[in-house]
């Protein structure tokens, strides 16, 4: 997809997320969720679960959904929509790009 | 004499139909006829405009014969006169004549206003050049220009966007696409097609346009348009993002035409107002019919409420039947979008508490179903994907029939059989799955040969391994065969399934796990998952595999539940609470001194004595548990985990003037020996030092409760949670030392029997109270060495989880994920002075 006003933001060092792993990021006043998959892709969320504010990053995932730890509402790593629920979060763009991960957003 | 003039306004799909309609009840003998049309062209299908635009070989732009409802000729044929390209910009109602902006003026003894809609532009930055010319790139897609228009665009171009989810959109999205291009699909609401789907449907529906290679974009409001070199080349969101682009289709709404109707004194609200003639309340030879019309408040944008206004409107006008009336359309709408089948009808939802809603989702298939009914009739229906019951549904929706008892008939076919007919009554060669061929006789064949699940007969025969619709019936047909066999339907075997992903019960399941030395979840799905990974399916195996390898085994923090992560338990609002062990309840003044120095340098919000006799420091941030549990040097207490979690205690013989048994050195020993086990579900414990029972002892998982001079009751299965079950006496025993031993069997048996989840009370009584007896204190099946020295072997692997805060297991593990806003939503409370401060003080966590 091509974006306008949408810049990559370096969010960490790829090393902090290894296979599994999850991580919420502050990205100027927006907060993302990165996910690497056992695959080693990377996937990336808004933080926070909108239905009671769950951490999203503190989730667990498989190759299509991340599953909060609040109230279990799976999410969508694709879409973000959700598969028990009325809410959806926003999903981004995420990268790794000279040992460090990028999270497009504006 | 002279016919009368009928002059009809508007030469799209309501004009046109209103006037065949008059023309077939012998209107062409009785008036003369005109019509005006603003685009130069006889009259088309506008429904075919997203065949246009897709290319589909019926109708291709440049040769479009196919669109036209009515080629010219019709119009000379019938001795209409056409204005075509003609617009008509007033009426003067009392001279009864219409004004066109060519110069024509025509006299009128009836006249119909037929104007239609046109598209919504949002107002919205960049999107104009001037008051009438939309910025190059930009389109609405309501017209034959406008689809050839974009097509001609488009071809030069790679990426559109589309700004409206809806109906419309949808189909130009769809079209585009059809051309190659990378099309994104912009909605501000969070559901697409929101006026016919609920949100369940349209999520769906939205993947399976994101599977097409269509990108959806909810949520996002559009603000403005950016342009470069004098044509489109981005859109800007409310949120400040953007999406780069070449094209624009706005397809955010129609809104009716009805300037004319303004201009010339009628009565508009959305639309004009009509009466149920079609008729302006205003003006008796006036007939607004379509989109332009508002007929008992609503304004209709789907063809078939048109088609219905103009056979009233024709058999009023020309007297065929002057009681005609209109009462208003049921939406019942069919169609086909972006090459899904949708069909809606009536409500989206129930409406009132009594209203029933019977719902079918299959998101991977993209079928969605719904129906509502209230007091026994359909309301409302919204089908996705698979809309073969449309024809029924609309039926009992437009008549008010009588429906099936079964509603979930309404959403399937469940092939042959009549709806009052049964499994029983079934001719045997009744065809029951559609999708795999199988019928009833092979179907009852496969249960004589022996298999009495229904789950069995479906893997055997592949019945309902399809689309699943006739699941219902086949369970319905397998149950009565196996009754008719004298037989019990059997335990579905996916029930027994210890994770959904697996199929396998937990022995099985645990037979492979070491058969095949698999010592990591991801190994576990690679080797037995037949879809591989599930995020449901994570904590369990992790639990499994504790159980089954105790340490020996490779951590995977993603296989774990966040508290199992960071050994603590999550709270509302994202931080932890932190419970250490006190062993039996018993503690002491240093750990106390240690506790509270812990809660004032972290400035923990609340302390709090526990139901199992503990202390629990609540509003603890992640990042800090590696330090709060190194200042507090005592191990966990386990109160996150589906584990051995607590032994609660009474005073005992020490001090207590009744106790019959030392019940606080009892539970210290239980709890020592237990500490930390992992299980399928948290086990609670508690000693009572004689029957007055002060630590509850009967209602725990494992109660041990004093009887005698140091004999002992060991009851199992009590709960005092949500279910509250009295626990049964497994056996009576003498001496701390033989309750140990006893407690380990019972809990060794659960941890490799029980279901994920299944808590003691559940347990005990599925197996049985007796069975539990024979196999554990009897040992009738000899299994009680193997289960003490497994469980001798979990025991010997315990490690306390804090050790973790001194050497983190991966970068993170203690990171805190609730970035960075100031948080508590929870207040600090302090003692029981009634003081309630508000913990904010900026710092905790973060939630916007």
């Amino acid at each position: 997809m091509t974006t306008g006003e949408v810049t990559g933001h370096r969010v960490a060092a790829a090393a902090d997320l290894p296979p599994g792993g999850s991580r919420a990021y502050a990205v100027g006043d927006m907060q993302v969720a990165v996910f690497r998959l056992r695959s080693g892709e990377l996937r990336a969320t808004d933080a926070v679960c909108p239905h009671a504010g769950g951490p999203l990053a503190d989730g667990q995932t498989d190759p299509t959904k991340v599953v909060c730890p609040l109230h279990s509402y799976a999410f969508s790593l694709a879409d973000g929509s959700c598969h028990n629920g009325d809410y959806a979060v926003r999903t981004y763009t995420v990268r790794e790009e000279a040992g460090e991960i990028v999270v497009e957003c504006g | 004499m002279e016919k009368p003039d009928l002059v009809v306004v508007g030469n799209g799909m309501a004009g046109a139909r209103a006037v065949e309609e008059i023309l077939e009840r012998g209107g062409g003998r009785q008036f003369r006829i005109s019509m005006f049309g603003d685009e130069p062209y006889g009259n088309y299908n506008r429904i075919m405009l997203s065949h246009v635009l897709a290319g589909d070989d019926a109708v291709h732009k440049n040769d479009l014969a196919e669109i036209y409802l009515n080629p010219l000729d019709w119009y000379a044929d019938n001795d209409i006169a056409l204005y075509a390209g003609v617009r008509v910009v007033r009426i003067d109602r009392f001279a009864r004549k219409v004004f066109a902006d060519d110069g024509t003026i025509l006299s009128y003894d009836k006249l119909i206003i037929a104007t239609g809609s046109r598209t919504f532009f949002p107002p919205t930055d960049g999107m104009w050049l001037d008051d009438r010319t939309l910025t190059p790139g930009v389109f609405g897609f309501r017209t034959l220009d406008d689809a050839t228009a974009m097509l001609d665009y488009a071809a030069e171009r790679r990426t559109a966007v589309v700004v409206g989810g809806g109906l419309l959109g949808l189909e130009a999205a769809y079209g585009l696409q059809q051309h190659g291009h990378d099309v994104h699909v912009v909605q501000s609401g969070p559901t697409l097609m929101n006026q016919q789907l609920d949100d369940e449907a349209g999520g769906i529906l939205r993947t399976v346009v994101e599977r097409m290679g269509i990108t959806v974009h909810t949520g996002k409001r559009t603000a403005a348009l950016r342009a470069h070199d004098g044509s489109v080349s981005a859109v800007v969101f409310a949120d400040g993002t953007a999406l780069d682009c070449d094209m624009v289709v706005v397809t955010a709404g129609i809104r009716p035409n009805v300037g004319l109707g303004v201009i010339s004194g009628l009565t508009v609200e959305r639309a004009i107002v009509t009466d149920d003639q079609m008729r302006s309340v205003d003006d008796a030879d006036i007939y607004a019919v379509g989109e332009c019309a508002q007929h008992r408040g609503e304004v209709y944008g789907l063809v078939a409420p048109l088609w219905e206004q103009a056979t009233v409107l024709a058999n009023h006008l020309t007297g065929a039947d002057p009681k005609a009336a209109y009462h208003g359309s049921r939406i019942a709408t069919k169609l086909k979008v972006a090459g899904v089948d949708v069909a809606a009808m009536g409500v989206k939802g129930p409406q009132r508490p009594d209203d029933e809603w019977v719902r079918f989702a299959e998101p991977k298939r993209g079928i969605y179903k719904s129906v509502v009914i209230r007091d026994g009739r359909l309301i409302g229906a919204m089908l996705l994907g698979d809309t073969k019951q449309v024809a029924f549904l609309t039926q009992s929706f437009d008549r008010g029939l009588p429906l099936p008892e079964e509603r979930v008939e309404l959403l399937f076919e469940l092939a042959g059989p009549g709806e009052e007919q049964g499994a029983a009554e079934m001719d045997e060669s009744v065809q029951v799955c559609n999708c795999n061929g199988v019928s009833k006789g092979e179907l009852v064949a496969c249960v004589r040969a022996g298999t009495h699940t229904v789950g069995g007969v479906m893997t055997a025969t592949r019945a309902g391994k399809g689309c699943g619709a006739c699941k219902g019936l086949v369970r319905d047909i397998v149950e009565w065969a196996v009754t008719e066999d004298g037989g019990e339907v059997g335990e579905d075997e996916s029930a027994s399934w210890y994770v959904p992903s697996i199929p396998m019960d937990k022995p099985t399941l645990i037979a492979a796990v070491r058969e095949q030395n698999l010592r990591s979840v991801s190994q576990v799905f690679a080797a037995l998952a037949p879809d591989g990974e599930d995020a449901a399916s994570k904590m369990p195996l992790t639990s499994l595999l504790r159980v089954v390898w105790n340490g020996e085994f490779v951590h995977e923090n993603d296989a774990k539940f966040i508290n199992d992560r960071v050994h603590a338990n999550i709270q509302r609002d994202g931080t932890f609470s932190v419970v250490p062990q006190i062993k039996g309840g018993v503690t002491t003044a240093e750990q106390l001194r240690r506790i509270a120095d812990v809660a004032d340098k972290y400035a923990v919000p609340m302390i709090k004595i526990t139901g199992g006799q503990r202390i629990d420091l609540l509003g603890v941030r992640k990042e800090d548990l590696p330090g709060v549990w190194a200042d507090l040097d005592m191990p966990s207490g386990y109160a996150y985990g589906k584990s051995f979690r607590t032994v609660k205690s009474c005073v005992g013989t020490d001090f207590c003037r009744y106790g019959l048994g030392d019940s606080t050195d009892l539970a210290v020993k239980i709890e020592q020996q237990y500490q930390g086990l992992e299980s399928p579900a948290k086990l609670k414990l508690a000693v009572a030092g004689c029957p007055r029972n002060c630590s509850e002892a009967l209602v725990k998982d494992v109660g041990v409760v004093a009887v005698d001079d140091d004999r002992w009751d060991v009851l199992v299965g009590g709960a005092a949670g949500a279910s509250v079950r009295r626990g049964d006496v497994l056996a009576t025993v003498d001496g701390h030392d033989e309750v140990v031993r006893l407690a380990g069997v019972f809990m060794q048996y659960y941890r490799e029997n029980a279901r994920w989840l299944e808590r003691t009370y559940d347990f005990v009584p599925r197996v049985g109270l007796s069975e539990l007896k024979a196999i554990l204190v009897d040992d009738r099946d000899g299994v009680v060495t193997g289960l003490e020295e497994r469980m001798q072997d979990a025991v010997d692997a315990y490690h306390d989880p804090w050790q973790d805060g001194r050497d983190p297991r991966g970068p993170g593990q203690f990171a805190d994920n609730l970035p960075l806003i100031p948080l508590p939503q929870v207040p600090v409370r302090r003692a029981a002075d009634g003081s309630l401060q508000s913990s904010a003080a900026g710092k905790i966590g973060a939630r916007p």
